[in-house]
């Protein structure tokens, strides 16, 4: 007896089910499709969150070495042993770029945050960036117009500056920002070069909402006492564990720390944010899908009620089915698939729920519904629905013909 | 060789904290061919053997050969097999899917064959001329009279071809004339050489038959050969049911 055969009628018998049950075949369906519905969503989330993570973290670069002040992902008693620690200079950054074998360039950076005026325009807000001339390189930046910081730019400590695509769009829409004065914190600066679109990091911030001004400039007019970072860009990316160490022994070299000290800096890279945010990512996505998940289990055990119904409603079919020669694996596959049937539909239903709400949730937080999440929602709903389906469809096998033929 | 060799069969039913033997040892041959009554009262365990007969139930003793092969023994799954290959059932209340047209409901045992699309059509599709309802192969059960619903259940019990047909008080459920219509169908199947079992208590309806065996306390109390069958009196129900291919 060809299994195929049996598959097709009971496909036909299936539908045939649904169609004779309409209103008991939505209701049953619609727990199931609100499982559907958040499990896709929750799964989107998790896609989008993704994404978005894995755009911005490219921006970080994975051939490129921070050397800071603190590490990235420190824990409280680490913060209070290194609250002391002194800060890295620009000179530092200096002797990385004379003694480093390994280094292609080194970026001595610092971040602070300002108001920008123009003419009566002004944004509040703005992230300044202090560079220097090796910044675009290990940034991975690129320009839309103009020059980048120059070496004498930053020697000098000049007032020039390079902004944001998202500024030179506010301040200059029809053009002519080249060559304009701006005010950084009512100090005056040359535009000497417009960045590239960079979008937003998944945090949600701008990153075109910012304007760069040589790192001297920066220590000066900002912050006495600037955080600096100093970005060096590796020449292989296949020796950066070779570089951190020669970067981490030039950098104890030039603090002049004994043999038995702790480093008093952190050598942090992408790697160890990337690791971080799998590690919470993938906690939340499990929990998340695990809470999800339990509508879909209730959706399933209404399933599993409804089967259990539809299998004593139908006793005599069974029996006349196996007086002619149905066997108990006819009987079996005919209502998983029954069962199958009616989640398919279900999530089916709810993938057109999630696919636009998806979109709309994407309007305020990173959310995509990939190809792969529709076929694993849709192989989700069908095996719910064998799952929840096997015991009433087992039960049906079982029975036995005289019986099943007696009911009425 | 009998087609049916039936020894000492016994089946109890434990209810409780009785049980009730509804067959103590019976034994019986039928040939191929053969148009046979079981008769005997309610109670009197001819259900039970015809259960057994039809395979739809294991004995709890004793040996059944069907065609040559022992059943009695045999699991779920096989009985199913022969089931479909070897019995046609017509029951009283006709049995069939109460949401397939006439065409579906004689093609399913095929489907249980493993019969392929065409082909199975095609035999649907004769058998149901064969018991003149050509005409009706898309109108569902509830659409049908009594007797053209019978008579879907019949063609639906040859359509595989099977070796006995196992009739459970197939007039039961209708009325004198049309009740003489498929007993009429049965001699006609008969004459083309089909065994048939007719399983009743209606002595009239036992009477077509060629041999009667009679039940009583899940013993055989008579077996013999009914010299005068009787004839179904068609009355204006003879071009109704053609004459078989």
């Amino acid at each position: 007896m060809s299994l195929l055969l049996e598959f097709k009628e009971a496909v036909l018998i299936a539908w045939a089910a649904l169609r004779a049950n309409k209103l008991r075949s939505a209701l049953t369906t619609l727990g199931i499709v609100i499982g559907i519905v958040t499990v896709t969503l929750m799964g989107s989330a998790i896609a989008g969150l993704n994404t978005a993570f894995k755009k911005s973290i490219s921006g970080i670069g994975a051939d490129v070495l921070y050397v800071q002040r603190f590490g990235w992902f420190m824990g409280e008693a680490e913060w209070r042993a290194s609250r002391n620690r002194r800060p890295l200079t620009l000179q530092h950054g200096r002797d990385i770029e004379r003694l480093s074998e390994f280094a292609q360039a080194v970026s001595v950076e610092s971040n602070g945050q300002g108001t920008v005026e123009f003419e009566r325009r002004k944004a509040k807000g703005v992230w300044i960036a202090g560079n220097n001339e090796q910044s675009l390189e290990v940034r991975g930046l690129a320009l839309t117009a103009g020059r980048w910081l120059s070496g004498s730019d930053v020697q000098s400590g000049r007032a020039v500056c390079v902004i944001g695509a998202y500024l030179a769009e506010r301040f200059f829409p029809f053009g002519g920002a080249i060559g304009s004065k701006v005010k950084i914190n009512e100090v005056p600066y040359e535009v000497v070069g417009i960045l590239e679109k960079q979008g937003s990091f998944f945090d949600g911030s701008n990153m075109d909402n910012q304007i760069v001004i040589p790192i001297t400039r920066f220590t000066d007019n900002f912050t006495r006492w600037p955080d600096l970072v100093l970005a060096v860009k590796v020449r292989d990316p296949a020796q950066i564990d070779d570089a951190k160490e020669e970067v981490n022994g030039i950098m104890r070299k030039v603090r002049r720390l004994a043999p038995d000290q702790d480093n008093d800096f952190a050598i942090n890279q992408q790697d160890a944010l990337v690791a971080f945010f799998n590690r919470v990512g993938g906690t939340i996505a499990l929990v998340g899908l695990f809470i999800t998940s339990l509508s879909l289990f209730v959706g399933g055990i209404g399933i599993m009620n409804i089967m259990f119904v539809s299998v004593a409603e139908r006793t005599k079919e069974i029996g006349i089915r196996k007086a002619i020669g149905a066997k108990r694996r006819t009987i079996l596959v005919q209502f998983l698939v029954e069962a199958a049937t009616i989640t398919l539909l279900a999530g089916l239903v709810g993938l057109m729920i999630a696919w636009p709400l998806t979109l709309v949730i994407n309007e305020f937080l990173a959310a995509t519904m990939p190809w792969w999440l529709v076929g694993v929602a849709l192989v989700v709903s069908v095996m719910t629905g064998i799952v929840s389906g096997f015991i009433p469809a087992w039960r049906a096998a079982r029975m036995d013909p005289v019986d099943a033929l007696r009911a009425e | 060789m009998s087609l049916i060799r039936i020894r000492n069969l016994t089946r109890h039913y434990v209810m409780g904290v009785e049980t009730v033997h509804a067959l103590r040892g019976v034994s019986l041959d039928i040939s191929k061919g053969e148009y046979i009554a079981i008769m005997g009262p309610s109670g009197s365990g001819k259900s039970t053997l015809m259960n057994l007969l039809g395979c739809l139930d294991t004995p709890n003793s004793g040996s059944y050969e069907l065609n040559g092969t022992n059943v009695a023994d045999m699991d779920d799954n096989a009985l199913a097999e022969v089931r479909n290959r070897e019995i046609g059932f017509v029951f009283q209340s006709f049995n069939l899917l109460a949401r397939s047209d006439s065409l579906h409901n004689v093609e399913l045992p095929l489907i249980y064959a493993g019969v392929p699309y065409e082909d199975r059509r095609e035999r649907a599709r004769q058998a149901l001329a064969n018991v003149g309802l050509a005409e009706r192969m898309h109108h569902k059960p509830n659409e049908l009279s009594g007797g053209q619903r019978q008579r879907v259940a019949v063609a639906r019990a040859l359509v595989n071809d099977p070796s006995i047909v196992l009739a459970d008080e197939p007039t039961g459920n209708l009325d004198s004339r049309t009740g003489e219509e498929i007993l009429s169908l049965f001699e006609q199947l008969s004459r083309r050489g089909n065994t048939i079992i007719v399983v009743t208590h209606e002595e009239d309806v036992a009477q077509h038959a060629r041999r009667i065996i009679r039940i009583r306390d899940g013993l055989i109390a008579a077996d013999e050969v009914n010299p005068n069958p009787r004839a179904a009196r068609l009355v204006g129900a003879a071009e109704r049911v053609p004459a078989p291919a």
